[in-house]
């Protein structure tokens, strides 16, 4: 399987006190561990991104929970009210425990 | 296996499907030892609801709860979905979670998000499964306690759990 790729868009710069739209997607097949091998008849096991969180500035503000019956390649978007200039960092975390992760910086007027 | 026992009254297909879903339970859980409790046990959208908001009382959200859902999605495998609560998301006042539950997908549980008064607004996106034609429910859990549910029909044309 491909190494999974996290892709965000967040705006560069926001005005003090904007709700900015933010957009996350990481390439994932989010096995569901219902489908079945079509030669041996065996179940694939689960293995999917089972948690996605959003720091501003070190501090969460976002965080979802994932099960099998989220899309593969989850999609995530969210807002988040502009306070400081600073950086926003996402995490995934993978049924086998590696996570993911990419950072952004914003800077606010 | 313990599932057998909850089975009691259950149709046939049902049971079919239970059995199924633990044996696929068990191959998760010998690869991943120690895993809590999770989505992945409970088998009905009641049981769902039950774990995720403590069996507290749900009141009708169709005022609060927006829930954006194609009346028709063709493609199970991903169906776009749009959540928004009507909250001022203050510290004093805010949406702290909303959790999704798909009544006739094998396994129920959809996903959860967790607010902040940090988010100014209590919307998200994401794409999901459906494995047929069903209601997706949605609970908003407030700070001052209080939750409520609504829920949508999707017809689907082609289910996307795989098999």
């Amino acid at each position: 399987m491909a190494k999974p790729k996290p892709r965000i868009r967040v705006p560069k710069s926001a005005s003090k006190g904007e709700v900015i739209e933010i957009k996350t997607l990481i390439s994932h097949p989010m096995e569901s561990g219902q489908r079945k091998d079509r030669k041996t008849g065996e179940v694939i096991p689960r293995k999917i991104i089972n948690s996605f969180a959003c720091a501003y500035n070190g501090k969460e503000v976002f965080k979802a929970d994932f099960h099998p019956a989220i899309s593969a390649n989850p999609y995530m978007s969210f807002f988040v009210k502009a306070e400081e200039s600073g950086e926003f960092e996402f995490t995934w975390i993978d049924d086998d425990g590696t996570t993911y992760s990419k950072t952004s910086k914003i800077t606010v007027n | 296996m313990t599932d057998q026992t909850r089975a009691t009254g259950w149709t046939r297909r049902h049971f079919i499907i239970t059995v199924g879903a633990a044996s696929a339970a068990a191959a998760g859980l010998a690869s991943l030892p120690g895993r809590a409790w999770s989505a992945d046990d409970a088998k009905t959208a009641e049981e769902e609801i039950k774990r995720l908001t403590g069996g507290k009382e749900l009141a009708d959200g169709a005022d609060v709860i927006s829930l954006d859902l194609p009346q028709i999605a063709e493609n199970g495998n991903t169906v776009p979905l749009e959540i928004s609560v009507e909250s001022p998301m203050t510290d004093d006042d805010h949406v702290t979670a909303v959790h999704l539950v798909a009544d006739g997908n094998p396994r129920p549980g959809v996903a959860s998000f967790h607010f902040t008064p940090a988010n100014g607004r209590a919307q998200a996106s994401t794409r999901m499964r459906l494995a047929k034609t069903q209601n997706v429910i949605a609970i908003a859990e407030m700070s001052d306690g209080k939750a409520y549910m609504t829920q949508a029909e999707v017809k689907v044309t082609i289910g996307g759990c795989g098999g």
